[in-house]
């Protein structure tokens, strides 16, 4: 498979197989400085991985900033009846 | 997102709420009714029943509360009731399908990148839409039951590798093992979703 740098990465594959694994701690600030320098000199060689791992982090940044979802109003007031305390509801 | 919350767990009087403070109690369901109805509605893809999971937790805790020891956090105890109850209903509403214990490997084939498309540095204001939230939302509902919570808890939650495993009753490797494998495939679904919404976009421009 050559990516878009025109990389052959069919060459390489086994190396990114063996670092997919690894993405995690790293984009989680979590890899060894070791493993940290190998991921970073294959990205700079490889596009297809070095987009993984960009893409990869903004997924998570993505749900972190936008993945909760709040308890509706008014499922919030049945809420607090259910557990008698309606008179802390606060509704702003 | 955390920051939204107002009270913190350390507001909360653990003597009054052991000793049955409705106010204190109060406080805890203030705190906590938000994460704990997204960790339930994300497990359960259904508002409603997210919904009673919610209240039968709030139950639950408030009768078990004596059984607080304060080895975990308050809120970590909470997020394990409120998972325990949405699991229950999971497993009613889906008896065959349902298996949290499944081993989770993770060199398998269906965790191999297979999307390219560069959408890392796209700003947000152009593809922020709710049709793209939505489609976040589908993408964690495809995912194993297995996975999901493990990335609820650790990336939206923000609870760390430590809590999650204690909500869950799993090791901190099957932790990071899962949660290696859930962000891997909404990567996959995300990619493919914003490369359709650029090509669309590309279209429009012509």
């Amino acid at each position: 498979m050559a990516d878009h740098s025109g990389h052959d990465h069919s060459k390489d594959k086994a190396r990114c197989r063996a670092l997919l694994g690894q993405l995690s701690l790293y984009v989680d600030g979590e890899a060894e400085k070791a493993l940290c320098d190998e991921i970073e000199r294959h990205i700079a060689e490889c596009e297809d991985c070095r987009i993984v791992v960009d893409t990869l982090a903004r997924t998570i940044k993505l749900y972190r900033d936008h993945g909760h979802v709040r308890l509706p109003g008014d499922a919030r007031r049945r809420l607090y009846t259910a557990l008698d305390i309606s008179d802390y509801l606060d509704e702003d | 997102m955390t920051d939204d919350y107002v009270l913190s767990e350390d507001d909360i009087d653990l003597d009054a709420l052991r000793a049955g403070d409705r106010a204190a109690f109060a406080q805890v369901v203030d705190l906590y009714a938000d994460r704990l109805y997204n960790v339930a509605l994300k497990l359960l893809g259904d508002p409603m029943e997210a919904e009673d999971a919610v209240q039968e937790a709030f139950i639950s805790a408030y009768k078990a509360i004596d059984s607080f020891e304060g080895r975990s956090s308050l809120g970590t105890w909470l997020y394990r009731i409120a998972y325990n109850a949405a699991l229950m209903r999971l497993r009613k509403k889906r008896p065959d399908t349902v298996s949290i214990d499944k081993p989770v490997r993770l060199d398998d084939g269906d965790t191999l990148p297979r999307q390219f498309y560069d959408w890392c540095c796209l700003p947000e204001r152009d593809f922020m839409t709710e049709e793209a939230l939505v489609h976040m939302e589908e993408a964690i509902g495809m995912l194993s039951d297995t996975l999901r919570p493990v990335f609820v808890l650790r990336d939206i939650e923000g609870l760390s590798t430590a809590e999650t495993g204690d909500v869950l009753d799993i090791s901190s490797a099957a932790v990071k093992s899962r949660l290696h494998r859930a962000r891997l495939f909404l990567r996959e679904h995300l990619s493919e979703y914003f490369s359709g919404w650029a090509r669309e976009r590309e279209k429009e421009e012509d």
